[in-house]
């Protein structure tokens, strides 16, 4: 059986999300404690809020270190919404720094009629990936901000209006979601799957 | 593409699923965890849950249902139904609510909106809003389930509450809530061109081709309680009334 820590930095979906990776017969853990996070065999950030708040939290409490630690060693991590936003290098939401585990920025969406960018959307792969294999698929977002779909880490894209996003982004171990597994139904099933399964290379 | 979302609606009152007419004459319509099981898995984008006799109950009651809900279904969930201030809202998303909806204690205090949106972020933050037509054809925003009129005018509050923060407007016509007499679809119109946050619109469903109508004016959701509580249609039933109309729906 897979096991999973949920990074807890006090914003986002912890809740739902052990929920669903627990239907996914994960065994999973929820901790702020910067040790824990070492001896994790994987690892997710959740996210809700802004990004901003979630380094602010992560940084204080140690958990940054502690993630760039684990990315080092090639544990994989997944990150959530916000928490594929605080991996890259900068937010122009409150013009903060991320863990600069990619690269890049994350900006406020342009393009797009109405924002946020709520509801369920196209998850399209641009290349092969073991994250990729059950795409396209329809998921659930909500967020104003997102890494552009021309950055290299680009793993797949959505189209909302005249904008095109990252939706899932990867190098190494190092995994982001833009959307929310825990709330897309069969396509976050399969997502959370391919997660728990994930051996990077 | 975005897809348009069918929301069913839980009016919850003693932990019960309830139904009235424009909020009166309640009827028991089951157990709410299970209504949000059984429409998330009939294709539900987004489950809503509104707790209409706020403050007789208590608080953690609800937080408990709401987190056994939040738990077990994998579509989002917005409640909302007596949050008076920022910890309502921060409780609520610790339960595993997605979206939290403001309605009266918005109106009575705007500047919860940006509290709770600069702390948890606009993309959870929906400000409801219940619309009654005034007799100059305007439509005014009444608090307190209807009960309180307030004199402001439903567009002109729909501008502010954006300008504050809200992620997202739940709008409501009262005149048309429960009486199944379709969508109002001109105070749509009007709030389609005076906000650029996706609008749920709300009351008066009679069955598919009302919710395809309200679609087609552009609003992103359509939000409806009893043609799904009485089964008049299911959510896919809706769904390919959406689709044969070209709607893009999930």
């Amino acid at each position: 059986m897979a096991s999973v820590l949920i990074v807890d930095y006090g914003g986002g979906n912890v809740r739902s999300l052990t929920a669903a990776l627990e239907r996914c017969g994960a065994r999973v853990a929820v901790s702020a404690d910067p040790d824990a996070v070492a001896g994790a065999e994987r690892l997710m950030v959740a996210g809700q809020g802004a990004a901003g708040a979630a380094m602010a939290a992560l940084e204080s409490r140690g958990l940054a270190d502690a993630l760039r630690d684990a990315a080092r060693r090639h544990v994989p991590l997944l990150g959530v919404c916000v928490g594929l936003q605080v991996l890259f290098d900068r937010s122009e939401e409150d013009d903060c720094a991320g863990l600069g585990l990619l690269h890049g920025s994350v900006h406020r969406i342009r393009g797009a009629a109405r924002l946020p960018h709520l509801g369920w959307n196209d998850v399209e792969p641009l290349q092969d990936h073991p994250l990729t294999r059950d795409l396209p698929a329809v998921a659930y977002f909500a967020h104003s901000y997102a890494v552009t779909a021309n950055i290299p880490s680009a793993l797949a894209i959505t189209s909302i209006d005249d904008a095109t996003i990252a939706s899932m982004v990867v190098r190494g171990s190092v995994a982001g979601a833009q959307f929310h597994p825990e709330r897309s139904a069969e396509a976050g099933r399969q997502l959370l799957s391919r997660f728990l399964a994930w051996e990077p290379a | 593409m975005l897809r348009r979302r069918i929301i069913p609606c839980l009016d919850v009152s003693g932990g019960r699923v309830v139904k009235g007419v424009e909020f009166v004459n309640l009827r028991d319509c089951g157990e709410p965890v299970d209504a949000a099981l059984r429409y998330a898995e009939q294709g539900a984008d987004e489950i809503c849950w509104l707790n209409i006799t706020a403050g007789d109950e208590s608080w953690q009651g609800l937080l408990a249902q709401v987190e056994g809900a939040g738990t077990r279904i994998d579509v989002p969930l917005t409640v909302g139904g007596g949050v008076s201030d920022e910890p309502h809202v921060r409780d609520l998303l610790g339960a595993g609510a997605d979206k939290v909806s403001i309605n009266s204690a918005a109106l009575d205090r705007p500047g919860l909106v940006a509290e709770c949106a600069e702390r948890h972020g606009s993309q959870c933050i929906v400000v409801a809003i219940d619309a009654r037509r005034g007799p100059d054809g305007a439509w005014e925003a009444v608090a307190a389930g209807g009960r309180r009129p307030t004199g402001r005018d439903a567009v002109a509050w729909a501008v502010e509450a954006v300008e504050r923060g809200a992620g997202e407007l739940l709008v409501t016509a009262m005149d048309q809530d429960g009486t199944q007499a379709g969508y109002a679809l001109d105070l749509y119109a009007r709030l389609l061109d005076a906000v650029d946050v996706p609008i749920i619109a709300s009351g008066g469903a009679s069955g598919p081709a009302d919710i395809a109508d309200v679609l087609e004016a552009g609003v992103s959701a359509a939000l409806a309680a009893s043609i799904f509580h009485d089964a008049i249609s299911t959510v896919e039933e809706v769904k390919d009334a959406c689709r044969a109309r070209s709607l893009p729906m999930r």
